[in-house]
């Protein structure tokens, strides 16, 4: 499903190289839910944005179903990420100042989907994550967790490819941090693809295969 | 993204914060307004100059003493004192001039007038029985000055309704009693239709004497100020002014045209001049008031790219969840537009109020073209895609990683 070839990225600027990713390469199947892991500066979240479609590599290809994203236009790479993947940030990064339906329709407005289908799939989306009585919450006014929960509801409007989770507890406290990790084994357990960044050991082993990066390279890649 | 998604996006994010939403559109507000009241009264003080040109006869030459050339300065015309009552009788009775209905040799002075304990200044216009056909007048009551009022000499005014109003109070009938001119006593015998015009052009504010009386006995001139003449149609106008202009020449022995002693215009000369002079007013007011659109729009564009700033996060997420460059242009344009449009509508609402106040006051024709209408809601809405352009396509480019980091 995503297959990763010879990834390397590099920054430029102000003629002082500084390199992210060097020549990264693994393979992640469907189904799969996997961590990466490395201390801050090792790259993660590089590869992270490569492979969400919001940035491109400076080398090397990456193929997801099959298709090579390095190929792709700007409009294109939109299209991918709106279809393909959902995105899970650490700061929430729901709309304020709107509800929690309206952030979880967003993805399909852009879809293009009909409005009866969008609050459709977006109620049902909110009841999942136990969010059913919230539907018309401003989302400022819901708790970090039920944010969160917002956001997972979010990220599976358009039932993506793979789910990408970056520091999806760092904002949370424990309790709130293992709920959120629960719905995301739940949903790998319905055949959801996870990749998640995360540093926290607790968190990590939510997930069935660990990746460490360290300074830009895979440091170890291992199934428990 | 569909259209009514876009528009209700951008009227919720435009809601947002109302105080700056009312402040950046009202520089379009006032653009629009000044714009569309100034091209309204431009273009009512134009029909209220094409319909002063109905009223005044388009057939009206006007032949004024002066204008003469002398060591190369030009004496003001009407200053000098070369046309006679002679000069007007003979062009009416010469056989060289055909196109030419009927002449009407005119005094006017100003001069005090008194009626009782009440006193007005106002100009006193020596006239013959001609002026009626000449100038179109007609009388509320009584009667015009007659041929036999210059052959007795009689003493007898006829006078504007603003005048009656000065002296008598508002609509009285003073036919029958006493006005004093420069210590004179005459009668009054009529008095005409109000016929509008303000100013210099007011034609209510005048009376009537005998012509005779009034070189003679009020004045104590022998010349004439000014010959009107009534040209047989409005289509023999250049050639009634070349009979006239010759005979006169003829008449007072001048052989070089540029030497002439006296000046012809015709009244659309005039009021040419002055719907020019209006139509330039018009441009340049205008003019002034495109430059605080120009102004508005540059406002809108400052707030726009300090929304775009504000928002860096929201466009980042809203591109990392799948919307294109076209989505978050869209997006910002709309919001422009709304913007633009809506102080565009209330700009011209506004602009229409104060024409028609304003056109109330100065008594003009109040006139409202389809095509200022149509030229609000155009230039408001180019507005909006001019000065929005920059400032969404600045939020299109913004590279999605970059803007979810923005704090």
């Amino acid at each position: 499903m995503i297959q990763v070839d010879h990834l390397s990225k590099v920054y430029r600027r102000d003629s002082v190289e500084t390199v992210a990713l060097s020549d990264v390469s693994f393979e992640v199947k469907k189904g799969e839910f996997v961590a990466i892991m490395g201390p801050s500066g090792s790259g993660k979240s590089t590869l992270m944005h490569i492979l969400g479609c919001l940035d491109t590599p400076t080398s090397g290809t990456y193929i997801l179903e099959g298709k090579d994203m390095g190929k792709l236009s700007d409009d294109e790479l939109a299209r991918i990420r709106n279809r393909k993947i959902g995105f899970v940030f650490q700061a929430y990064n729901l709309l304020p100042r709107s509800t929690a339906l309206k952030n979880v329709m967003i993805p399909m407005v852009y879809a293009g989907i009909p409005k009866e289908e969008r609050i459709r799939r977006a109620k049902e989306l909110l009841e999942m994550v136990g969010l059913g009585d919230r539907l018309e919450h401003l989302s400022n006014q819901l708790s970090g967790g039920q944010q969160q929960r917002v956001a997972i509801a979010r990220s599976l409007a358009m039932n993506p490819a793979i789910i990408l989770a970056d520091e999806p507890t760092g904002n949370l406290a424990t309790v709130q941090g293992e709920e959120i990790m629960r719905i995301f084994r739940r949903l790998n357990e319905e055949g959801h693809t996870i990749i998640m960044i995360t540093h926290e050991p607790d968190v990590a082993k939510y997930a069935k295969r660990i990746i460490y990066i360290r300074d830009g390279k895979i440091d170890d890649d291992y199934f428990k | 993204m569909d259209l009514s998604e876009t528009i209700s996006t951008a009227i919720e994010a435009l809601l947002l914060n109302k105080m700056r939403t009312a402040l950046a559109s009202l520089g379009i507000v006032i653009g629009i307004g000044a714009v569309i009241a100034l091209v309204s009264l431009g273009q009512s003080s134009q029909k209220a100059v094409a319909s002063q040109i109905q009223s005044l006869g388009s057939n009206l030459l006007t032949v004024r003493a002066g204008s003469l050339m002398s060591g190369g300065v030009r004496s003001a015309a009407g200053g000098a004192t070369s046309l006679t009552y002679e000069d007007a009788k003979a062009i009416m009775e010469s056989s060289q001039i055909t196109t030419v209905a009927n002449v009407s040799p005119e005094l006017q002075q100003r001069a005090q007038v008194i009626a009782g304990r009440n006193n007005t200044n106002t100009q006193i216009l020596g006239v013959t029985p001609a002026y009626v056909d000449v100038r179109k007048i007609s009388l509320s009551s009584g009667r015009f000055i007659a041929q036999q009022d210059l052959d007795s000499m009689a003493k007898v005014a006829v006078l504007g309704p603003q005048v009656v109003a000065d002296l008598f109070g508002e609509g009285a009938n003073p036919v029958g009693q006493t006005v004093r001119i420069n210590g004179l006593s005459f009668r009054v015998i009529g008095v005409t239709v109000a016929k509008g015009g303000t100013g210099f052009m007011n034609q209510d504010d005048i009376v009537f004497v005998p012509l005779n009386v009034a070189q003679k006995q009020v004045f104590g001139v022998d010349y004439v100020g000014s010959i009107s003449i009534a040209a047989k149609s409005e289509q023999v106008m250049d050639q009634a002014r070349d009979e006239v202009g010759y005979f006169l020449l003829a008449r007072h022995k001048i052989s070089n045209p540029y030497q002439a002693d006296f000046t012809i215009t015709s009244q659309q000369d005039i009021l040419g001049t002055m719907s020019q002079v209006t139509g330039t007013f018009t441009m340049l007011l205008s003019g002034i008031a495109m430059i605080s659109l120009l102004v508005g729009g540059i406002g809108i564009m400052n707030i726009m790219l300090v929304t775009v700033v504000e928002r860096t996060r929201e466009i980042g997420l809203r591109k990392s969840l799948g919307a294109r460059k076209k989505d978050i242009i869209a997006q910002f344009l709309v919001e422009v537009l709304i913007l633009t449009l809506v102080g565009g509508v209330i700009g011209m609402v506004l602009g229409i109020l104060l024409s028609y106040v304003i056109a109330n006051l100065m008594g003009l024709p109040f006139t409202i073209a389809v095509s200022s209408i149509a030229l609000s809601i155009g230039v408001s809405g180019a507005i909006g895609i001019i000065f929005g352009l920059y400032p969404a396509q600045k939020a299109a480019n913004l590279s999605p990683i970059e803007a979810l980091r923005f704090e």
